[in-house]
């Protein structure tokens, strides 16, 4: 096993995972190409959301790359940090609102 | 980022001399010869379509030190071209009516003090041309402040660098308070009615990256721009032309200094289009530097490469037929026009 779980150099390789199981690979690159073409949402759009589930499922590779993607489209350094707000915002949420399941149970289980 | 304030001419930096600025683009091994690239698309040797653009830089002085000039060009900078030079450009394009369009570059070209009387020259020939005004020079001194009627009045096509519609990345690539003064400026032009539906007086805005990464989509980052500079600044403008940084001079010193030029080479090498190859815009240019030199561009013009030496060197001796027979001189910065949607003076080159 490797020192470090993450290498950014690892990043280019990501079109290898093709060498095994191609037909799936493939399929999903294919897929992931026509996702992010300018459609009813422009690509910088696109690249705003990429970048901020990319904080949400806090994955280092897609952080590069979507940093660098949201630069080369033209988003603004207040875009892309507003676009992690709101990950951050949904995820607190996310975690706050299961809250009410929890007094739900104390509800259950207290006199 | 902190911009120096002086050149690297001045600061007397390796990175000011051209051989030495070749021998670090020859360096990366790793990365194939461009010229070998154009052989697998049977580009190679690189020949003219035929010139119909004749690019002047009148000098390298400028009331700006930009953090990415590919001149390095600045307020320390004495190189400007005399009147004499502008004669002999002069003489080259009345006996070359292939060219219709002049494209005065520097430096801040309105800061040679010959510029007004070049322009009034050009403008009797009828040629097209094309100035590329950094803005903020037409705030920089009472003597500039009738600029914009002075580029009316001989319909002057104005092409300006804005790298962003925020003060933040604007004043990081060119000087702190440089995106108030440009605002200030684009409205001034405006005023005279330039980027006005109509009023056929066109300006044009430029857009390269302030940072090690390639530019975006031309139409859609135009739109962008238009939305953003109408809301925040009431600004009318033509078109964006997206141009990428080419690894030379300030921009190659960044590179180093930050760290990316490697990752910067190899995203242009990964990027290269065939297509963009084959538009590339010293097919249909000259460019002439402030002494007169002959260059396939302004950039091989800051590296010191000569058009091939079959060939004119010297605007006293210009011959377009001769020129256009030309094959012309590559080296790897030329990845930088190859990337993508391709870049040239013009913007993006493919669609």
């Amino acid at each position: 096993m490797e020192k470090t779980y993450y290498d950014p150099a690892d990043l280019k390789k990501f079109g290898d995972i093709t060498k095994l199981q191609p037909e799936m690979g493939n399929k999903f690159f294919d897929y992931y190409g026509e996702v992010f073409k300018e459609g009813a949402l422009t690509a910088r759009e696109k690249a705003l959301i990429a970048l901020a589930v990319s904080h949400a499922v806090q994955c280092p590779y897609c952080i590069d790359a979507y940093t660098s993607d949201c630069l080369q489209k033209g988003a603004d350094e207040n875009q892309m940090m507003e676009a992690v707000h709101v990950a951050a915002a949904i995820k607190g949420g996310a975690a706050l609102v299961h809250g009410v399941q929890m007094m739900n149970k104390i509800k259950e289980l207290t006199m | 980022m902190a911009l120096s304030a002086t050149s690297l001419h001045r600061q007397k930096h390796e990175l000011s001399e051209p051989a030495y600025q070749l021998t670090v683009l020859q360096q990366g091994a790793q990365f194939p010869e461009f010229a070998a690239q154009l052989q697998q698309h049977n580009l190679y040797p690189l020949k003219p379509t035929g010139a119909t653009i004749l690019q002047v830089n009148v000098g390298k002085m400028c009331n700006q030190t930009c953090r990415h000039c590919h001149v390095d060009a600045g307020p320390d900078r004495k190189e400007i071209m005399t009147r004499e030079t502008m004669q002999l450009c002069l003489d080259a394009l009345v006996k070359s009516p292939d060219i219709t369009t002049i494209d005065l570059t520097g430096g801040a070209p309105e800061m040679n003090p010959d510029f007004r009387w070049f322009v009034e020259e050009l403008s009797k020939l009828g040629k097209q041309i094309v100035v590329r005004c950094n803005l903020t020079i037409i705030l920089a001194n009472k003597k500039y402040h009738d600029m914009p009627l002075f580029f009316k009045e001989h319909k002057v096509q104005v092409v300006s660098s804005l790298p962003y519609f925020a003060a933040s990345r604007t004043d990081a690539q060119r000087g702190d308070g440089v995106f108030d003064k440009s605002i200030k400026a684009l409205q001034l032009l405006n005023e005279v009615g330039y980027g006005k539906a109509g009023s056929g007086l066109q300006l044009d805005l430029v857009y390269n990256p302030s940072g090690a990464f390639l530019p975006a989509a031309q139409q859609s980052l135009e739109a962008e721009f238009k939305r953003r500079l109408k809301s925040g600044f009431d600004i009318d403008f033509n078109n964006l032309f997206c141009i990428t940084n080419l690894p030379i001079s300030r921009y190659l010193e960044y590179l180093m200094q930050s760290g990316n030029y490697e990752s910067y080479m190899e995203k242009l090498v990964d990027a290269f289009n065939p297509a963009a190859a084959a538009s590339v815009m010293c097919r249909n240019t000259i460019s002439v530097g402030w002494d007169g030199y002959l260059y396939d561009c302004d950039f091989n013009q800051m590296l010191e490469l000569h058009v091939s030496p079959t060939a004119p060197q010297h605007i006293r001796d210009f011959s377009l037929a001769a020129l256009n027979k030309r094959d012309i001189i590559l080296n790897q910065h030329c990845y930088g026009c190859t990337a993508g949607a391709g870049s040239s003076c013009g913007g993006q080159t493919v669609a």
